[in-house]
């Protein structure tokens, strides 16, 4: 029980804190509206902060090792907390960078860009530089096999690291940072392809019965919805249990297979999008306009529609990338998906994850499996901050 | 001389434009004596209901006070703490908006939501308020008084929405009512019963109101004192009647000489001329339910045919169904002495470069994405077939022909036009297809008065130029004076009355017709109680009655 009476005090000790805060702060200011209008939870919100912030620099400066056994949290909350600064600082620097070079169009976009966007573009660039460049940049090869299975990754000798793998290997001897590399190309690369599809297809269709309507808006509509009755995931194994056996009978490629099918789950999630979308902008009076011009179906929708939709589908994109990304990832991890000796990260995540488990005393070790995680994670974030900031552009709000 | 109840000193507010603060109004001061009704007109953009706002210590999101004192009795409403403007707030000074409609809550009952200022500041309990909205409702000459409260708002009509929102207003028996544009949604001969009930509430109260419009006419009716502001600028301000006779400064002169624009009456029609568009008993329907019936009226070269009627008598749906976009149930329209096709899809090219439209609302009928070169490029491209610089210079022509200096405004976009201008850019592009006949749907209701006046004289203009005919629907008749030639008066999807314009002002009128006829408001301060004398003010409750 003494933790809930502890708890207890520190609230009060914070309430009463609080209050002494916000009093003073009204006597020293002069009744500032700032003080003034501050309701009590606002400073006891303040003054909570302000203790947890302290509690997290504390914890950050507590020793890494007591009688050699390593404290895990502490490890991983540093470099949590070091990470953290360290992009803010890359982002800070790669938005300066932005402000100082480039046409005037791109430098007017870089000053008005709140630094989670120009980390996600960061990352993004990143990303898309190591997968065109895979294979200049990794050090071997993904399918090369080496004598020494499962190097510790950090690459310090004496904690079971070797230089020469700075990640580590994995299980069977392949060098997990090259993986990580290659792996950004498949995944990445297949996930782009998959969403540029899905886009197409579902967006198209959307537009085509927003115009459209009547019959054609009803059958496209309930086999949409029938398709996303079924849930995603469960859907997509069995398609790929089936695409499986087609492919060894075709001959076909079984990725091939695989980015069909998510982009057909996917795109009836853009359909709905596009089609909601549309009819909002069919019903204007400049489509009225030039259908009383007599123009044509394509040129209503990719010349009228289509630039009016771009805010809510460019965003839509990201997200959706994100899930065809989280899918592939999934499938990989269940089997299904990218075939090895491919690398890919899901796959790589599901190959170490019985690391984890030593999290607690090496956490060095248990870095392997959460490397590509991590490598997953770290896109997903920075995807996310891309299409707010497109999102808070796009509808035009300010502050 | 008593203290005023409203004392406003050097008011400055500023708003937030790419990320700078640039000032809105400047240095407005403003007094309001108890039962005192002050009118503020000027055009959109003139900062009349920001000031409105600030009346009560309360701005916009992305606007802020920069400077100034807003006294209300006794208190400044700019720093007051937010639980001193709390208590203030819909007990001492209350906010009558523009759009009722979009003010009410739709998912509660009228009375839940009249009764809830009186209980929050502890004035009633809930029954007594109920009892008090209902003789509120019947001073303001509702139709069923004790039970239209217990309605949702979408049940009732607009005119009697906005007299809801008045009582509403009311029920704390403020000290100081806004009322933010109150009538400007509604139809003339709804406008009426709302004016009268509005002013009729003030003075049994003594309550002050400050009254906000764009309508000189309607303020004249009201208020007893004006000001005009212009761009967040006062310009004058006097007794209503002193301004009305004698303006001082060249800006309300201006204001004043807008509805003296008229063209001179074209001939009349010789008989035997083939109409370039004549409607042929045409009815018409949404789904199942008809909307027009037997609808025939011909248009002559040349000239201007008016279709009048308030909101919901057929006007626009005429429209639809000579562009059609609605095919007739029955009868057809002749172009020329021949019959089109009912379906627009079936129309020639030809066909369609004829008939061209013009919308009432710019922003919707200009693509936002577009540059004003491709809009107007488009149906030059579509038609003509010319490409390249030949369309371009096209497209220099047609802007010139508009008034607008084409280096300058070819590469924008509408976003970057104001209304005035967009509205042009919507008859260039109509313009862009040589046509002969033009549809001109309320096409300067939503412009402020001078910008409206420009627009109808550069109508008056291509038409004597290019020997346009024009149909102009419209629910405005100071505007059907200026520019028509002939008269269409519509009510339920019937045409009512129709005739040279000479002839329709004067009388004998069908009753509808005198009914809309008298309901424009004037300038002449005592229009309204002339007219309610006329008319018997219980007619005005009986005819709410009948319309519901």
């Amino acid at each position: 029980m003494s933790w809930l009476l502890n708890l207890i005090l520190v609230l009060i000790v914070t309430a009463v804190v609080a209050w002494v805060f916000r009093f003073f702060g009204q006597k020293f200011t002069h009744n500032k509206p700032f003080f003034r209008d501050m309701p009590f939870v606002v400073a006891f919100g303040y003054v909570a902060g302000l203790l947890v912030l302290i509690a997290a620099v504390s914890y950050y400066f507590r020793p890494l090792e007591v009688n050699g056994v390593p404290s895990a949290g502490v490890i991983f909350f540093r470099w949590a907390v070091q990470g953290f600064i360290g992009f803010a600082i890359a982002a800070y620097l790669f938005r300066l960078f932005g402000r100082a070079v480039g046409t005037a169009g791109t430098r007017k976009l870089f000053r008005a860009m709140p630094l989670t966007a120009a980390f996600g573009v960061l990352v993004i660039l990143l990303y898309a530089l190591v997968s065109i460049f895979a294979g200049s940049i990794a050090p071997y090869g993904q399918e090369e096999i080496f004598t020494n299975a499962n190097i510790v990754p950090g690459g310090n000798p004496i904690m079971g690291g070797d230089p020469n793998f700075p990640l580590g290997t994995d299980q069977i001897g392949r060098d997990i940072y090259s993986r990580l590399i290659y792996g950004a190309q498949n995944t990445v690369g297949i996930a782009f392809a998959t969403t540029c599809l899905a886009f197409f297809v579902g967006g198209s269709l959307g537009f085509l019965v927003a115009i459209v309507g009547g019959w054609l808006d009803q059958i496209l509509s309930r086999a949409v919805d029938v398709l996303m009755a079924i849930p995603a995931l469960i859907f997509a194994l069995l398609l790929m249990t089936i695409a499986s056996v087609w492919s060894n009978q075709l001959g076909i490629d079984r990725t091939i297979f695989m980015i069909l099918i998510i982009a057909m789950i996917d795109s009836t999630r853009v359909y709905r999008l596009a089609r909601a979308v549309g009819q909002s902008i069919v019903v204007m009076d400049y489509i009225e306009a030039a259908k009383l011009r007599g123009e044509g179906m394509g040129y209503l929708i990719f010349k009228e529609i289509l630039p009016n939709a771009m805010a809510p589908l460019l965003a839509e994109f990201g997200l959706r990338f994100c899930f065809v990304f989280l899918t592939i990832a999934s499938l990989s991890f269940l089997g299904v998906g990218i075939q090895p000796p491919l690398a890919d990260w899901g796959t790589m995540v599901k190959d170490l994850s019985q690391f984890i488990n030593f999290a607690a005393f090496a956490p060095n070790v248990a870095t392997a499996p959460l490397l590509a995680a991590g490598a997953i994670a770290l896109l997903t974030v920075a995807v996310n901050f891309v299409v707010d900031w497109m999102l808070h552009k796009s509808s035009g709000l300010k502050d | 001389m008593t203290q005023p109840l409203l004392k406003i000193r050097g008011l400055k507010i500023d708003g937030k434009s790419d990320e700078v603060w640039k000032p809105i109004v400047n240095e407005i001061d403003l007094d309001l004596k108890k039962g005192e009704v002050l009118g503020l007109i000027g055009e959109s953009g003139a900062g009349k209901s920001t000031v409105g706002l600030a009346a009560m210590g309360f701005t916009r999101d992305g606007c802020r006070i920069s400077g100034g004192a807003v006294d209300f009795d006794g208190v400044d409403l700019v720093t007051a703490s937010a639980a001193v403007k709390r208590n203030m707030l819909g007990k001492r000074i209350a906010y009558v908006a523009q759009s009722a409609a979009a003010s009410f809550n739709p998912a509660h009952r009228l009375i839940d939501q009249h009764t809830e200022a009186p209980t929050q500041h502890k004035l009633r309990t809930k029954a007594e308020s109920e009892l008090d909205g209902m003789e509120l409702y019947r001073r303001l000459r509702l139709p069923d008084p004790d039970h239209i409260g217990f309605r949702y708002p979408h049940q009732v009509s607009g005119g009697q929405l906005q007299r809801a929102m008045t009582a509403m207003a009311m029920s704390c028996r403020p000290d100081l009512i806004i009322f933010d544009e109150p009538t400007t949604a509604l139809d003339v001969t709804t406008q009426i019963e709302v004016l009268a009930a509005i002013r009729d509430i003030v003075e049994q109260f003594d309550t002050a109101a400050i009254y906000i419009t764009h309508d000189l006419a309607v303020v004249a009716q009201m208020a007893d004192r004006i000001k005009v502001l212009l761009r967040g600028d006062e310009v004058e301000e006097a007794e209503t009647r002193a301004m009305l006779s004698a303006p001082r400064e060249d800006y309300t002169k201006s204001l004043w000489a807008v509805r003296s624009f008229q063209r001179p009456a074209k001939l009349a029609i010789s008989t035997g001329v083939i109409p370039i568009v004549s409607l042929k008993n045409v009815s018409g329907a949404y789904g199942k339910s008809p909307v027009l019936f037997d609808v025939a009226f011909d248009i002559h070269v040349g000239r201007t045919v008016a279709v009048v009627g308030e909101s919901g008598s057929g006007k626009s749906t005429t429209a639809r169904c000579i562009t059609g976009l609605l095919p007739p149930s029955q009868g057809y329209i002749e172009f020329n002495g021949e019959a089109l096709p009912l379906d627009y899809r079936k129309r020639s090219k030809d066909q369609l470069r004829q008939v061209q439209m013009i919308y009432q609302m710019a922003d919707t009928a200009l693509n936002p994405r577009s540059s004003i070169g491709d809009i107007i490029g488009r149906p030059v491209q579509f038609y003509s077939g010319l490409t390249g610089s030949a369309k371009r210079k096209r497209v220099e022509e047609l802007l010139a022909q508009i008034e607008l200096e084409p280096g300058q405004y070819i590469d924008r976009l509408p976003s970057e036009l104001s209304g005035g201008q967009k509205q042009r850019i919507g008859i260039a592009r109509a313009l862009a297809a040589e046509p002969q006949f033009i549809i001109c749907d309320e096409v300067t209701s939503a412009l402020d008065q001078l910008v409206a006046e420009g627009i109808l004289k550069l109508l008056a203009q291509l038409q004597d130029d290019l020997c346009l005919s024009y149909m102009f629907i419209t629910h405005d008749l100071a505007t059907v004076r200026a520019i028509s030639d002939d008269v269409v008066v519509m009510k339920d999807g019937r045409v009512v009355e129709q005739g040279p314009k000479a002839e329709m002002f004067q009388p004998p009128h069908h009753p509808y017709t005198d009914l809309l006829l008298s309901s424009v408001p004037e300038m002449d301060p005592d229009w309204l109680t002339n007219l309610l004398n006329g008319r018997g003010v219980d007619n005005i409750g009986d005819a709410a009655v009948g319309k519901m």
